[in-house]
């Protein structure tokens, strides 16, 4: 404790857990004047751990409150001031025991409620440890003798070689120590002004493995990514994991920089790389898990199992998009997009209906078709997670508005990554909008356990023949709005004749929306 | 101290009877009710004379003032940390005091009423706290070991210790101090097997506080813990951890059996940690003050003035005296423990050989002139 002058004492901020380097003063117990015994408490302070009362250690007057209430104070920092010149400086004795028991029963009792979280046992350090400052060493000569500091007692240890480029030497053996060593020669470096510092250090390649914790090279590991190189921007050139996620992703600036040819090649120390061939056209690796694990599982199975036959039918749908702007405007379908797709939707329901067998799966085990009194239509969407597909659970019961808010729903629900397991079990049959993307069509493979998809591309005005007067005018090529459909089916269960009347069905809706009333 | 001059009232005679989180108590060897009632248990009689009941009334008082101060120091910066006794000084005292000569005793970190009654000085327990030594009492002299901070160890070491005295032919028994939260450990249960093979004269001695660190004992054991011994093969007995006579009776008989040759016997004493697991720790976060306050109600020390009050044994003047000594104590502790000088951090050099060797002479050479490296201050 220091002392301003020969009665003052100054109470500095203790480490009441351990390892704490600040608390708050919630609230002084004192003010100044008070005259205050050994023990009393003075302030009631919170830390990371716990909120604790500190006893006065000296008995006295207070003379100066050195923080306000609510500031967080460093531990060590003087927070109170009391002059002890009333009594015995300083008091050895205790104070009567009447007089300390109040921080005695306070202590480790309840305290108010409404604290902040705390730990329990052991925490980390919030903030950096400090280093005393170290006796410059006598430099002896030779810049390429690691600092005097490094090695045990300033003698250089010849197990730890010179790390740094710029330091070859004779006696330089990969170095088996990890990374506090190396951390230390780059500070070492760090302080002494040396130009050549994180890089070098990180990327002596072939005498020293690059630094990164554990757990970043598993990560790297995991992903595929070279630490050596990996240009680390932590702390004396430590690779960070955001240092991985960035060359993962192929950010240029991430790669360690390459020498340009002649200028640095020469230098045995600096080879990043480039000399083993790994240039420009690198390659990246990506781990197959989650939603791109369980589509490819899913795909290979179906590709593998459902003998896949894909019929491609093209549409004029322009009467469909006449009807789409009127219908947009009649107040039952208020508050819902009218979109092409749910009009794919109603075809394909409208469709199925009039051909069950398309909305049936096959039973191996059992050596049986299963048709579906139920459609439970799936849509297949793009997600941030990659693809997946919910469907709307009977479908076919939905009203047209139902349907159109279903398939917002449900679309809305995918694009944010929160579809369910649930919503993408139990398809019955498929839709799949590649239109959305602009392309015209494709051979879209199964949702295994489903016997038909629906593949629905961009709608597009192109030249058309087209016969005015309901079909029966002359013929005249027009720009119409068309779209491609095609539909993949399983041929064990749907032959050619019925996946072509399915895909006319759905085709002449589509043309003609008002064959629905024929359906 | 609050606690010793609180008034007692009448409350059910079995802790944790009342404490809906805890499971009924049967069992509970008691011989001085919360109401500071002497109640007579078949098995466990204590025949037991005045000075000795004010001079355990003494250890009790005297280790909770040692306890009151060495939390104050603590908060005030004086010590790293402090693992405080309070609410558990009957346990302690009553063990401590029912070892006999030659007896051994295996502390956890929190035995400062135990190494109390073996006659370690309160400073070189503070020493330790501080971080300026690593435990200066002699434990082959004292009968106490040193502090074992690794939960459970020390069940192994009085094992091992125990199975020696056992082919010494000694007529000696070992003590082994735990906690509830240690007999989750693998250790305990190892020492406790080992133990009841050999027939070691050992006693385990649980202060079943009722938390490890945050953790309440029901998360642990779906048993009364006293029920496990039953399963490693001797004896279990519940005591009223707060009741210093109830704890000297068992434990003095526990004891003498081991020194018999019985082997082991497990002593659960059930009790409350009325402070926080260490300093840094805040009990707050994990449990009710209710609880707390009920457990103020079956204070140890209050229980015995209580006894010591109506029976005459002592008067308001001998709770005076001890009061004033406690507070000399405390005054001790206190200038002694900030009085301390650093440790030569050379020292710990000094005593890992009895003959300094080669290597480590080098090493101490290292390590003094790495020291010396550093800008002003001679470490």
């Amino acid at each position: 404790m220091t002392s301003p002058s020969a009665t003052l004492r100054q109470f500095k901020l203790p480490d009441v857990g351990e390892g704490l380097t600040e608390g708050e003063i919630l609230q002084w117990l004192v003010a100044v004047g008070d005259t205050v015994t050994v023990n009393q408490p003075l302030c009631e302070v919170e830390t990371a751990k716990a909120a604790v009362e500190l006893p006065s250690p000296y008995a006295g007057t207070v003379v100066e409150l050195l923080f306000e209430a609510g500031t967080m104070v460093d531990v060590g920092a003087p927070i109170i001031t009391i002059d002890v010149s009333g009594g015995a400086v300083p008091p050895p004795a205790g104070p009567s025991a009447a007089e300390a028991e109040p921080a005695a029963g306070l202590i480790g009792g309840p305290a108010p409620g409404g604290r902040t979280s705390v730990l329990v046992g052991y925490g980390p350090r919030n903030t950096d440890a400090k280093r005393r400052p170290r006796r410059v060493p006598v430099a002896e000569g030779a810049t390429d003798v690691p600092d005097a500091a490094d090695g045990p007692a300033g003698r250089p240890d010849p197990e730890v070689a010179p790390l740094l480029p710029t330091a070859p030497d004779a006696r330089t053996k990969p170095v088996r120590h990890g990374g506090l060593e190396v951390g230390r020669q780059a500070e070492a470096h760090a302080l002494r002004g040396d130009a050549a510092t994180s890089h070098g250090v990180a990327h002596g390649r072939g005498r020293l493995r690059p630094l990164a914790k554990p757990p970043v090279r598993k990560y790297a590991k995991d992903l595929g990514v070279d630490l050596a190189m990996v240009t680390g921007s932590g702390d004396g050139g430590v690779i960070t994991r955001a240092d991985v996620d960035a060359a993962a992703s192929g950010t240029a600036s991430a790669l360690a920089p390459r020498p340009a040819s002649g200028t640095e090649s020469g230098e045995p120390g600096r080879a990043f790389g480039t000399e083993s061939g790994s240039g420009a056209g690198g390659e990246e690796r990506i781990p197959i898990k989650g939603v791109r694990k369980h589509t490819a599982a899913a795909m290979v199975a179906s590709a593998f199992t459902a003998p896949h036959v894909t019929e491609f039918l093209a549409v004029d749908v322009t009467r469909m998009m006449k009807l789409r702007t009127r219908l947009a405007a009649r107040p039952e379908l208020a508050g819902v997009k009218v979109s092409p797709l749910l009009f794919v939707a109603r075809a394909l329901l409208l469709a199925a209906r009039r051909h069950p067998m398309v909305n049936s799966s096959w039973d191996e085990a059992a050596q049986e078709i299963v048709i579906k009194e139920y459609v439970n239509l799936g849509i297949a969407a793009a997600t941030p997670r990659g693809l997946v597909v919910p469907n709307i659970k009977d479908a076919g019961r939905l009203s047209l508005a139902e349907l159109a808010a279903a398939i917002g729903e449900l679309t809305e629900t995918a694009r944010a990554g929160k579809t369910s397991p649930a919503d993408m079990s139990g398809g019955t049959i498929t839709i799949t909008n590649v239109g959305v993307f602009g392309v015209d069509t494709g051979t879209p493979i199964l949702n295994p356990g489903e016997s038909a998809i629906l593949c629905f591309g961009a709608i597009r005005e192109l030249p058309w023949v087209h016969r005015g007067g309901s079909g029966g005018g002359k013929p005249k090529i027009v720009p119409r709005q068309v779209t491609q459909l095609s539909l993949s089916f399983d041929h064990r269960i749907i032959d050619g004749e019925l996946g072509s009347r399915f895909l006319a069905d759905v085709g002449a809706i589509l043309h003609d929306p008002g064959a629905a009333l024929a359906f | 101290m609050t606690a010793l001059r609180q008034a007692t009232e009448v409350v059910d005679p079995v802790p944790g009877a009342g404490a809906p989180h805890l499971p009924q108590q049967p069992d509970l060897v008691q011989l001085l009710s919360p109401e500071g009632e002497r109640v007579e248990h078949p098995d466990y009689s204590l025949d037991i004379g005045d000075d000795e009941l004010r001079a355990l009334y003494r250890d009790l008082a005297l280790v909770r003032r040692w306890d009151i101060e060495a939390t104050a120091l603590q908060r005030q910066g004086e010590l790293g940390i402090w693992a405080s006794l309070l609410g558990q000084e009957a346990a302690q005292v009553g063990a401590g005091r029912a070892m006999a000569d030659g007896d051994m005793a295996f502390p956890t970190y929190r035995e400062h009423g135990v190494a109390w009654t073996r006659g370690v000085d309160p400073l070189q327990v503070m020493g330790l706290f501080r971080g300026v030594d690593s435990g200066g009492w002699d434990p082959l002299a004292l009968g106490f070991n040193l502090y074992t901070i690794v939960i459970g160890a020390q069940c192994l070491h009085a094992t091992g210790y125990a199975m020696g005295v056992q082919r010494d032919g000694a007529e000696s028994a070992v003590l082994a101090f735990l906690g509830d939260g240690a007999t989750s450990q693998g250790e305990v249960n190892e020492a406790m097997i080992f133990a009841a093979s050999f027939s070691a004269p050992v006693v385990f001695f649980c202060q079943n506080n009722q938390y490890a660190i945050s953790v309440p004992l029901e998360r642990q054991s779906k048993v009364p813990l006293f029920q496990r011994a039953a399963g490693f093969g001797f004896p279990g007995v519940r005591v009223d951890g707060n009741d210093v006579l109830a704890v000297l009776a068992v434990t003095r008989a526990a004891l003498a059996a081991a020194r018999e040759g019985q082997g082991p016997t497990f002593i659960e004493a059930f009790t409350y940690r009325m402070g926080a697991h260490t300093t840094s720790d805040d009990p707050t976060r994990y449990r009710l003050a209710s609880e707390l306050e009920e457990w103020k109600l079956r204070d140890p020390i209050a229980r015995l003035k209580a006894h010591l009050s109506r029976s005459g044994i002592a008067d308001a003047a001998f709770f005076d005296s001890v009061d004033a000594e406690g507070d000399e104590l405390a005054a001790r502790i206190r200038s002694g423990t900030v009085d301390m000088p650093d440790p030569d951090p050379a020292g710990m050099f000094d005593h890992v050989y009895e003959e300094q060797t080669p290597t480590l002479a080098a090493q101490r050479a290292e390590f003094v002139e790495y020291h010396a490296s550093f800008e002003g201050g001679e470490h």
